[in-house]
């Protein structure tokens, strides 16, 4: 066994072979803890490769679990393909272009079209409201708040996203609804020469109201979002900024901001997602009605999801069907949303491992 | 004449003027005495809103009267500092007031029902005149589903983030992981119209001598959908936590692969796995969408998950919202009251569980 180096030179090197005896076959000359137990022979101690064992089994189960979020995403698809397709085909509309929902008739007409716009124009109105505002407050808590009120503040906002949605629907319903209507009547009072504060009521049920309610719903999720990612600013930046002597509106702007975008885009994206998907609190709070205007102070506005909890009650087959093809809409659109998402929050990721 | 020669006798060094000019607080304040003042007696004056419009010029005028002031004052850069700070500040209070009322409703509104009354009774022949009936089934309902949701959410979600983090390696694990990110993204009612075409639509009918049915199983099923992703996520993040050297520790004793996951890896993250697994059931507890088109909701009490339709929380407090009795809106706040506690009390749970865990501090 030649003269093999200290094992303190080498005790780092993660190689095999550190001493002499670590050297010999693992089992030669190793005798068995007790009599009773039968010897050990060469190489006996590691554990034979068996066909099925215990190993293969768990890596199995495993794998399979993997495999099963892969299953789910494709079931999804096929099962509302499958159902969608028949309804789609008995429809007497284009499905695509036309604006009201009548699938329970003898002659069934539906379209996606009203429903697709109220959904994005709602969630987008929303995000506008609750984007400037998330930013505004994430800021406060990560750089502007003493830490003994940002801590309880964080937590308070991490609390109010798991309020359920169902909560805020009801409030907007129950309470929110008259500020809105008095606001609204004050918006048309004043500035009914735009197109989007016109008609001649009533108003309250409208896509305002819709759109604030979800705004608050969304703030909490892109808050606490992008708080994680401006606390995440390397300290370095934000010091070099200010010994720059940079005042700390230019800190942010210069380090935390740009540090942060990705972060912020991925959290408005999920953001959006979450208001495109969003059932109750819209079913509860916006008119249901199928048109395409762009008022949104009068009584009206309607989304995909809102009309599935609306018009699931008295569906038919055919309903049915309909339904689950504007679910499946829906489906494409958020999943094409948080793919754009998770792609930038992917890059974002490989970004930051190859700059650690 | 040189430069250097020229002397000014204004130009003395003393601690006064050596420093940057501060703004005076009271300045500061003074600017938003007098822009409230303005906004108050234009909106009044001239009537044209109510104080919210007043405190909204209110806002703009101080915007505008701190960027002038501190800018004669401090220089440009710093009134922009000054105006910016003073919008963040300003989102923060907008933000905080519609919460606050949400807060503030729930408690006052929900205290009116919460009695004994309402949770020992069902709405089973409740009429639009009676100012009873109470939640008792639509809890023994969401605390069903909710628990076989979580019955089997939980091994697929472990095993699926164990595959991710021990075993995968190469394009068909990134795939996995890719997904399961997209998947967390996917609206409940979307998962609500899966299990409706699949389970209650394909499946069910051949239990059901060809009749579909609604069910509180169809619903976990949907909640699973929901709580799959967000609980391979939060144990994924765990078990990236625990270190190496004792995985390495176990290998180096001759422990086998899944030994050492179920013995030395899965115990050290399991704080940080409950606490997930926690927030993932309040977040389906919350959930209304999938459970109103797969159970169906009930006004009698049923036990039975796999039998007939179910009623759950959140579903109660959508269908009191929308009932025309006049004792409705009471039951409805009464039970988003329970609601809330219930994931709150989860969710607080689950934080103070990850404040003790040793792996994330």
């Amino acid at each position: 066994m030649g003269d093999y180096p200290s094992r303190s030179d080498n005790a780092f090197a993660g190689g095999t072979g550190v001493t002499g005896r670590h050297a010999r076959s693992a089992g030669t000359g190793v005798s068995p803890s007790s009599y009773q137990e039968p010897p050990i022979g060469g190489g006996g101690a590691l554990p034979q490769k068996a066909r099925f064992s215990m190993e293969s089994g768990f890596r199995g189960l495993s794998v399979a679990a993997g495999a099963m979020v892969l299953v789910i995403i494709v079931a999804i698809a096929v099962f509302l393909i499958s159902k969608a397709i028949p309804a789609i085909n008995a429809d007497h509309e284009n499905f695509l272009t036309f604006k009201t929902w009548f699938p329970n008739d003898a002659q069934p007409r539906f379209g996606i079209l009203a429903l697709g716009f109220g959904t994005v124009l709602t969630s987008v109105i929303a995000l506008i409201m609750a984007v400037p505002v998330a930013l505004g407050i994430a800021l406060f808590l990560s750089h502007y708040a003493p830490k003994r009120l940002a801590t309880p503040l964080g937590f308070a906002i991490d609390l109010l996203a798991a309020v359920p949605s169902v909560v805020f629907g009801l409030w907007g319903r129950d309470v929110f609804l008259e500020p809105v209507r008095e606001f609204s009547g004050w918006l048309n009072h004043y500035f009914s020469w735009i197109p989007l504060f016109g008609g001649d009521g009533p108003f309250g049920r409208s896509i305002l109201l819709g759109s604030i309610v979800l705004a608050i719903m969304v703030l909490p999720i892109v808050t606490s979002l992008s708080r994680e990612v401006f606390q995440q600013t390397p300290g370095m930046n934000e010091e070099a900024a200010l010994a720059l002597g940079a005042t700390k509106w230019e800190m942010i702007r210069t380090s935390v901001l740009p540090y942060g975008k990705p972060g912020v885009i991925a959290a408005v994206m999920l953001g959006l997602g979450r208001a495109l998907g969003e059932t109750i609190a819209l079913a509860l709070t916006l008119g249901a009605v199928f048109s395409i205007s762009p008022n949104i102070i009068q009584n009206g506005g309607n989304s995909i999801a809102a009309n599935i909890a609306n018009a699931f009650g008295e569906a038919n087959a055919t309903g049915r069907g309909a339904l689950i093809a504007s679910g499946l809409v829906l489906f494409a659109i958020t999943l094409v949303v948080n793919i754009a998402a998770r792609a930038i929050i992917h890059r974002r990721r490989e970004f930051r491992d190859s700059a650690a | 004449m040189s430069l250097l020669n020229q002397t000014d006798a204004d130009v003395v060094m003393t601690p006064q003027n050596i420093r940057t000019k501060k703004l005076p607080v009271a300045v500061n304040l003074l600017v938003a005495v007098v822009a409230l003042g303005i906004g108050f007696a234009l909106t009044y004056g001239a009537s044209i809103g109510t104080w919210v419009l007043a405190v909204v010029i209110a806002l703009i005028l101080y915007l505008v009267g701190i960027a002038v002031v501190a800018g004669r004052i401090e220089g440009r850069r710093a009134a922009r500092n000054r105006m910016w700070q003073a919008l963040i500040y300003a989102a923060c209070v907008l933000a905080i007031i519609p919460l606050a009322s949400v807060v503030w409703t729930l408690i006052s509104k929900g205290a009116s029902r919460l009695d004994a009354n309402f949770f020992n009774t069902s709405m089973n022949n409740i009429s639009a005149r009676d100012p009873n009936g109470g939640a008792y089934h639509a809890i023994i309902g969401t605390l069903e589903q909710v628990g076989i949701a979580a019955l089997l959410a939980i091994p697929l979600g472990v095993l699926g983030a164990i595959y991710l983090v021990e075993y995968g390696k190469g394009k068909f694990a990134n795939t996995v992981r890719f997904f399961v990110d997209v998947m967390t993204g996917i609206p409940s009612i979307v998962a609500g119209l899966f299990v409706l075409s699949f389970w209650v639509l394909i499946v069910s009918p051949w239990f059901n001598d060809g009749e579909p049915r609604f069910s509180g199983f169809a619903a976990s099923l949907a909640l699973t959908v929901l709580m799959l992703p967000t609980i391979v996520r939060s144990t994924e993040e765990m078990l990236r936590l625990v270190p190496g050297p004792l995985r390495e520790g176990a290998y180096a004793l001759g422990v086998p692969q899944w030994k050492t996951i179920t013995k030395v890896v899965l115990p050290t993250a399991l704080p940080g796995i409950v606490t997930g697994v926690m927030l993932a059931i309040a977040r389906a507890a919350g959930e209304t969408a999938p459970v109103l088109l797969v159970a169906g909701g009930a006004a009698a009490i049923n036990f039975d998950p796999f039998n007939g339709n179910q009623q759950s929380l959140s579903l109660f407090v959508y269908q009191q919202a929308g009932d025309a009795s006049r004792y409705a809106p009471a039951r409805a706040w009464t039970a988003a009251l329970t609601l809330v506690a219930i994931v709150l009390i989860l969710t607080i749970a689950a934080k103070m569980l990850a404040r003790r865990n040793k792996l994330t501090r």
